[in-house]
């Protein structure tokens, strides 16, 4: 199973200089686990343990299929085969 | 009431218009919210004219003040008008990848625009004017990504517009940006009509906008309230362009471009509305007119010369 996931400027030290890496997982949660097998580093740029709860880190936003995974479940979104993953950092929007 | 006593008098109750082509049928429709209709022709004369309201009634606003203000366009141009009315001198910090016309208009109301760098967007303003405020403490920063006064401009009047409107609303959708509108709307349904689902449309733009240093530059309105809303959609610039233009050809509303990322947002949800085979009404807002993005040429050629000519370019 492969879900395509677009990785930010910021974090394409960890894949390489790689805009878009693939990956298998039928959650966020496992996804996020299978990059990291492949791009050691990634996960800890990603997700954070606060009070005991592992969460996705305040700036960054992870989006299936260009929706907001917090509103999917959060690191528990369900994955498909040919979904896209876009990992992209939190920045002010227009104004 | 259509008599004003003077301009800002008319801030607000916005036409709500029915989409009859673009809508799929007769139980889902959408229906679009004018924002173009405001005085300096977008909705943020709402939140520029509540946030200067509220400093001149609990006294940081006083006559010869300076504003300080990060600013993308619209917030900026609402600003200098009621500055302008008022008689403040308006300072904007402006990422310099904006339209001309954006800059234009701002001139001719009189602000100074202080130009941040096009790498980092929006960010790289609030980080400028947040250094700019410390170094002159008697400017007033409203800041527009903070300020409850934002947000209070919709709960008291683009959501309570809405519902009278349109009884039957099902589902709201905005731009998320400073995010006022969504919170200041959303907390109003959560409070009168909680079966109103709240969704937001959120402009993704080209890599040089996310070019932060690390991850800790990145920024989340104070504003925002995750608990306010339900879905939250990215939306890229091709999209966004192929929806304005549906707009204007198939309803004949001339839009700017962020418009065209809601429109896809609320597109998205009829789609859902359709299969899960449920009546919706779905509100959305038309954040301004497509004048002040002429130049981007977003509205000329192919959807790719379109997509292509707004990479790198703050176009929401």
């Amino acid at each position: 199973m492969a879900v395509e996931v677009r990785i930010p400027t910021i974090l394409r030290t960890y894949t390489g200089d790689q805009k878009s890496v693939e990956a298998s997982g039928a959650s966020l949660s496992a996804l996020i686990d299978d990059l990291e097998a492949n791009h050691p580093g990634l996960k800890d740029r990603l997700i954070e343990t606060k009070d005991g709860a592992v969460d996705l880190r305040r700036f960054v936003n992870v989006y299936v299929n260009d929706e907001d995974v917090r509103f999917l479940g959060g690191l528990e979104a369900p994955v498909s085969d040919g979904d896209q993953v876009v990992v992209l950092p939190a920045v002010a929007g227009g104004s | 009431m259509t008599r004003y006593d003077d301009l800002l008098s008319s801030v607000g109750e916005t036409p709500l218009v029915g989409l009859p082509t673009l809508s799929p049928g007769p139980d889902v429709r959408l229906w679009a919210k004018l924002e173009d209709r405001n005085p300096t022709g977008s909705i943020k004369d709402r939140a520029a004219l509540a946030m200067i309201e509220h400093a001149e009634k609990d006294g940081r606003l006083r006559a010869g003040c300076t504003i300080l203000e990060p600013t993308s366009g619209n917030t900026g141009i609402s600003l200098a008008m009621v500055a302008r009315l008022r008689g403040y001198r308006l300072v904007c910090v402006m990422p310099e990848n904006t339209s001309q016309e954006r800059r234009q208009l701002l001139a001719m109301y009189g602000a100074e625009i202080v130009s941040s760098p096009a790498a980092g967007g929006s960010n790289e303003a609030v980080r400028r004017a947040k250094l700019m405020a410390d170094e002159h403490p008697d400017w007033v920063m409203l800041y527009q990504y903070g300020n409850p006064a934002n947000a209070l401009a919709h709960y008291e009047g683009t959501g309570p517009e809405i519902l009278a409107d349109l009884p039957g609303v099902t589902h709201f959708v905005g731009g998320l940006g400073t995010t006022g509108t969504l919170m200041g709307v959303g907390r109003f349904f959560r409070e009168h009509k909680p079966d109103v689902r709240i969704v937001a449309a959120e402009p993704r733009y080209g890599e040089l906008v996310y070019g932060l240093r690390n991850l800790d530059e990145g920024f989340v309105p104070e504003l925002y309230d995750e608990s306010l809303i339900d879905a939250r959609f990215s939306v890229g610039p091709r999209d966004a362009v192929r929806r304005v233009r549906e707009l204007l050809d198939g309803e004949g509303i001339f839009a700017g471009i962020s418009t065209g990322a809601i429109l896809h947002a609320a597109l998205a949800q009829a789609e859902r509305s359709i299969r899960a085979g449920e009546r919706a009404d779905i509100a959305f807002v038309v954040c301004d007119g497509g004048w002040k993005y002429l130049s981007t040429g977003a509205y000329e050629g192919t959807i790719d010369e379109a997509e292509e000519r707004l990479e790198g370019q703050l176009w929401a």
